[in-house]
């Protein structure tokens, strides 16, 4: 088994020709960088191409105690027809829950190419055994998940041992099979963006598929600045290494509005090639509606009453 | 029988040396030969201030003002009126608290801090000889610059004994550089160097307005400094102030 | 170009013209009165050389009357009038020029050429903050300068630049006002209109007549300014070319001076920075209004070791800045100011080619009508080459390398000019060190043009002398009796 060598020393991990170098982040010329592109204005065409892509770049999330068969399948039939009075509106990417419901969602999703994704190793915490998280991704995946999105063990990165983060990762990784791997790394909890560039790093070194910046449980979650951060890490590996890591907001977006500022930020800092499913997921619930009703606006002219929208 | 005194040769001070004038030249003063400056003594001396200056500019506050201050002590060794020079200490003092803290509108840390202007020219009033020339000398040495003063042409005997103090005192050799000579001929020289910084014309008398379009071309500091003036605000003429900026973030 | 681009091709983001409320002439503004104008000049819109209206072209006589009329208010009560009462008046404009920020913005960007994006979050809210600053201090000067007895000058002449036309003007009028002074201004020949509009916020706040006089008018009116004898004071910002011609006009005059001019601004980049943000800075500093800025980071310093690197995320970068019409609210880098200044931008960039350095722009459609210079990077650039010595003021970087803290030092002190520079290191102690040597008057580290009222701005050598902003910015327009 590989073995990570402690940050912020050599870094030299298994990727050739080599890791982009971990340098370390301005928090004050992120921020501005990420509220100047938010200001991007963006009308009309434009718009509602951007909001039909959040639509298919959207994994619809429940992640509750109270999840149950009945509200699964729910969730699964708003993510094949989001609004079934507009032929336009295409399905979501993907619908995400935990392992128990997994088999509910993969029953209705069947036929429809929408992807089953499950959360696992010990969300939303992380802090269970090595062993157990790995079963636990490795059962989510056996009841038919075609995508995992695991936690990173913050506690272990926070203390230093940033070899254990990896080498789950890697572990995960291997018992996932061909599944899609997603990484939250939960940078509400990194406290630095200078800790969310690192992870970001070990993350694709350790072969994440994705980057994903959190849980939903934690605020704050998928703010602009982190997803900068996150991007300009994926930018990196690409240019040094070739390799194309995914990137998913999660948490926190709730509005067209923002999902728009997420899509520009993508746009504009690894390019137009990050514009697709396969390469970018939103983690939303509530942000479907809101694009209906932005969708439903662009094509009447009238602003809208979430009393026509259906709550799943 | 009388003693025979012997006579003393007044030169220039350059450099911490006593180089006579590299033209040979001189002048009859107050009854004595004094050294007549050139143009090549001005660059020669413009050349020793400009190469002393940073190191002067460097030294803490603190140890330019005990500098200046044992300059005071060789100086009141030799004349009462050299008591002028005192001040040293404070005026340095004084002159840091022109810096601030700028409370900008953003997160960034944005502070300004005086530093010296570099090298300054300064002609010197012709009277009072030995005060007006210390007045308009010692501002400018406080804040850090090195000076190239031109000495009272009718009476430039003092302005030699005040080169001999500064010579035995711990001023570095360059920091303070005196010529003797004739104001209209080193006037222009000094106005119109391009590696002077500052230009002190009090006195520069009729001559001003030329001397002023010369300091122009490198858009130097033009000071109207009066030789009965002392305060402190003297030296914030031969100050730059520098602000940075820093982001405040984690 | 990219798919989100493209999209919105055809689909222009038109900030609203009916904002910019324009009229079909103006004269000067003099003794709180429009004074028709004996001669008159056309203002253009760079970006499409549209005329927008005639203004005056204000003669010695005008020039006398302005002055006059100056004289007069600060004779005859403003210099007098309470501290306190002065600082309403300039509250008032402050809240004014923030109330009808957008149409000022759209009228800065129409008749500048400068992003609306930039006109709308930098330009106007600064000039707001501005007077709102200096209002703050008028009734306080005693306690800004204790023991020193301050009072006004009398009658300040200000002549400004066209790069930030109403910023320019806060920065001038702001202070003069604070300390007591009245003002005789003259805004820059190629963007007249936003001094125009601001007579009119002058009105609106009912500042007494005379107090502030604007004359519009090329360089012979500032010259006539220059050399009135009922002048006390002259502040002048601009190219460091005018401003010596200015300070050898006032030899033997008396007149107080204060010049703000310009630049070649070291950016230096260490191999431990924060390589993302470094590249916005280094964009920031010479892309921002089309590298029209005194203080932009034109002259840029790479260490060695992360050459490469940073050259790559540069061009990238560069990629994704649009160029094109000002008013649009995406628009990264407008119009170039105008004919004159195109032509002298082309003409070094021809330079640096013959000399040698290898040029780099970004594929970039520009309009056919209008101003426009592409974002320029220079690699390969030698200290000696005209781009790396002369101020370009365009959107013209020069990348040079080095390989010690020691050698950056001296390549950026390496200048006739010290107005600004940039560190970018994460290196504590590394920053101080390099900012106590760096001869300039404002060093940005791990940032880069950022201004604040509160900030005192200006040069080292001859990149001028005299501050404007916080305290500092006072003192020109004040003697102490001490």
């Amino acid at each position: 088994m590989a073995q990570a060598p402690a940050l912020p020393g050599g870094f030299e991990l298994p990727l050739e020709p080599r890791l982009p170098r971990i340098g370390s982040v301005d928090a004050v010329a992120l921020e501005e960088r990420a509220a100047s592109l938010a200001k991007r204005s963006i009308k009309k065409d434009a718009k509602v191409w951007a909001l039909q892509l959040a639509i298919r770049c959207t994994d619809l999330t429940t992640l509750e105690g109270a999840d149950t068969p009945g509200k699964v399948a729910a969730l699964c039939s708003k993510a094949i027809r989001p609004d079934p009075s507009d032929a336009h509106v295409p399905s979501v990417a993907a619908v995400c829950v935990y392992p128990n419901l997994v088999p509910v969602a993969v029953d209705r999703l069947r036929g429809t190419g929408i992807h089953v994704a499950s959360v696992a190793t010990g969300f939303p915490s992380g802090q269970y055994p090595t062993d157990i998280k790995i079963a636990d991704a490795r059962r989510a995946v056996e009841a038919g998940a075609d995508e995992i999105d695991m936690v990173i063990d913050r506690g272990a990165f926070l203390s230093g041992r940033y070899a254990k983060v990896y080498d789950e990762i890697v572990k995960v990784k291997e018992a996932v099979g061909d599944a899609h791997l997603k990484v939250i790394l939960e940078t509400g909890e990194l406290g630095t963006y200078d800790n969310v560039r690192r992870a970001s790093l070990l993350a694709m070194a350790a072969g994440a598929d994705f980057i994903k910046t959190s849980t939903g449980k934690v605020n704050p979650a998928a703010t602009l600045p982190v997803a900068l951060c996150m991007l300009e890490a994926i930018r990196d590996v690409h240019e040094e290494t070739g390799r194309l890591v995914g990137f998913k907001p999660a948490g926190g977006v709730r509005a067209a509005k923002q999902a728009i500022q997420h899509l520009v930020l993508v746009n504009e800092t690894v390019g137009p090639d990050w514009l697709t499913p396969e390469l970018y997921r939103i983690g939303a619930s509530s942000l479907l509606n809101d694009i209906l009703m932005q969708l439903r606006k662009e094509k009447t002219g009238a602003y809208q009453s979430p009393d026509y929208f259906t709550l799943d | 029988m009388t003693r025979l005194p012997v006579k003393k040769t007044y030169k220039l001070f350059v450099g911490g040396e006593f180089p006579r004038s590299e033209s040979g030249r001189t002048y009859e003063a107050e009854g004595q030969n004094v050294a007549r400056a050139s143009r090549k003594d001005v660059r020669d001396a413009v050349k020793a201030a400009r190469a002393a200056q940073p190191k002067w500019a460097g030294a803490t506050a603190y140890n330019r003002g005990q500098v200046l201050y044992r300059l005071a002590e060789m100086v009141e060794a030799r004349a009462g009126e050299f008591a002028e020079l005192s001040t040293g200490r404070e005026e340095v003092e004084r002159a840091i608290d022109r810096g601030s803290s700028n409370p900008v509108a953003g997160p960034y840390f944005n502070f300004t801090v005086p530093e010296p202007t570099g090298v300054v020219a300064v002609l010197a009033p012709e009277e009072p000889p030995l005060l007006g020339l210390v007045s308009r000398l010692i501002p400018p040495v406080v804040g850090g610059n090195s000076v190239v003063a031109v000495a009272s042409e009718t009476r430039p005997l003092a302005a030699i004994e005040l080169a001999e103090a500064v010579a035995t005192s711990d001023v570095p050799g360059g920091v303070i550089n005196i010529l003797t000579g004739y104001r209209r001929e080193l006037g222009p020289v000094l106005a119109s160097h391009m590696d002077v910084n500052a230009l002190d014309l009090a006195g520069a008398d009729g001559d001003s307005p030329e001397l002023e379009r010369l300091a122009a071309e490198n858009v130097k500091r033009v000071v109207h400094g009066r030789a009965d003036v002392q305060s402190p605000w003297e030296i914030a003429s031969f100050l730059e102030l520098k602000t940075v900026w820093h982001p405040i973030g984690q | 170009m990219t798919e989100l681009d493209k999209k919105q091709i055809g689909v222009p983001v038109p900030a609203d013209w009916a904002y910019a409320r324009l009229q079909e002439r103006y004269g000067h503004f003099v003794g709180g009165d429009w004074l028709e104008p004996a001669e008159t000049y056309t203002t253009i819109s760079p970006a499409t050389e549209e005329p927008l209206a005639e203004v005056g072209q204000a003669t010695p006589e005008e020039v006398d009357r302005a002055v006059a009329a100056a004289r007069a208010a600060f004779e005859n009560g403003w210099s007098g009038l309470a501290a306190s009462e002065r600082a309403k008046y300039l509250f008032r404009i402050a809240r004014i020029l923030q109330e009808r920020a957008r149409e000022f913005a759209v009228l800065e960007s129409l008749n500048g050429g400068k992003p609306i994006k930039e006109s709308r979050d930098v330009d106007l809210p600064l000039a707001a903050a501005h007077f709102f600053y200096y209002a703050g201090w008028a009734d306080k000067l005693e306690y800004a300068f204790p023991n020193r007895r301050p009072h006004p000058i009398g009658v300040a002449g200000q002549i400004i630049p066209w790069n930030f036309p109403l910023l320019m003007l806060a920065w001038k009028i702001a202070p003069a006002l604070a300390a007591g002074n009245t003002v005789v201004l003259k805004p820059a020949e190629t963007t007249p209109l936003t001094a125009l509009l601001f007579a009119d916020v002058l009105r609106q706040a009912e500042l007494p007549a005379g107090v502030v006089n604007l004359l519009t008018g090329d360089g012979r009116t500032g010259a006539a300014l220059v050399e009135h004898p009922g002048v006390d004071k002259i502040a002048f910002t601009g190219s460091t070319e005018v401003g010596k011609a200015i300070q050898r006009q006032l030899a033997g005059s008396g007149k107080r001076l204060t010049l703000e001019l310009g630049g070649k601004a070291a950016n230096i980049v260490f191999d431990d920075a924060a390589l993302d943000q470094a590249v916005e800075g280094i964009v920031n500093g010479i892309y921002f209004n089309q590298g029209h800025v005194c203080c932009a980071g034109s002259r840029l310093f790479v260490q060695e070791s992360i050459y490469e690197p940073l050259v790559e995320k540069l061009r990238r970068r560069l990629e994704t800045l649009r160029v094109g019409d000002p008013l649009d609210k995406n628009t990264d880098v407008g119009a170039i100011n105008s004919a004159q200044q195109l032509a002298k931008i082309r003409e070094l960039v021809a330079s640096g080619e013959e000399e040698g350095a290898q040029i780099y722009q970004p594929p970039c459609r520009l309009p056919e009508k209008g101003y426009w210079f592409v974002p320029t990077v220079f690699t390969e650039v030698a200290q000696s080459y005209r781009i790396a010595q002369e101020e370009i003021f365009g959107p013209v970087l020069s990348v040079l390398t080095f390989r010690t803290p020691e050698e950056a030092l001296e390549k950026a002190n390496n200048t006739p000019y010290g107005l600004s520079a940039g560190v970018w290191t994460e290196k504590g102690s590394r920053i101080l060190w390099m900012a106590q040597r760096l001869r300039a008057g404002v060093v940005w580290a791990n940032t880069f043009n950022r201004f604040d009222p509160t900030s005192p701005f200006g040069g080292y050598k001859e990149s001028g002398f005299g501050r404007e902003g916080g305290l500092h910015g006072l003192e020109p327009y004040l003697r102490f009796d001490e």
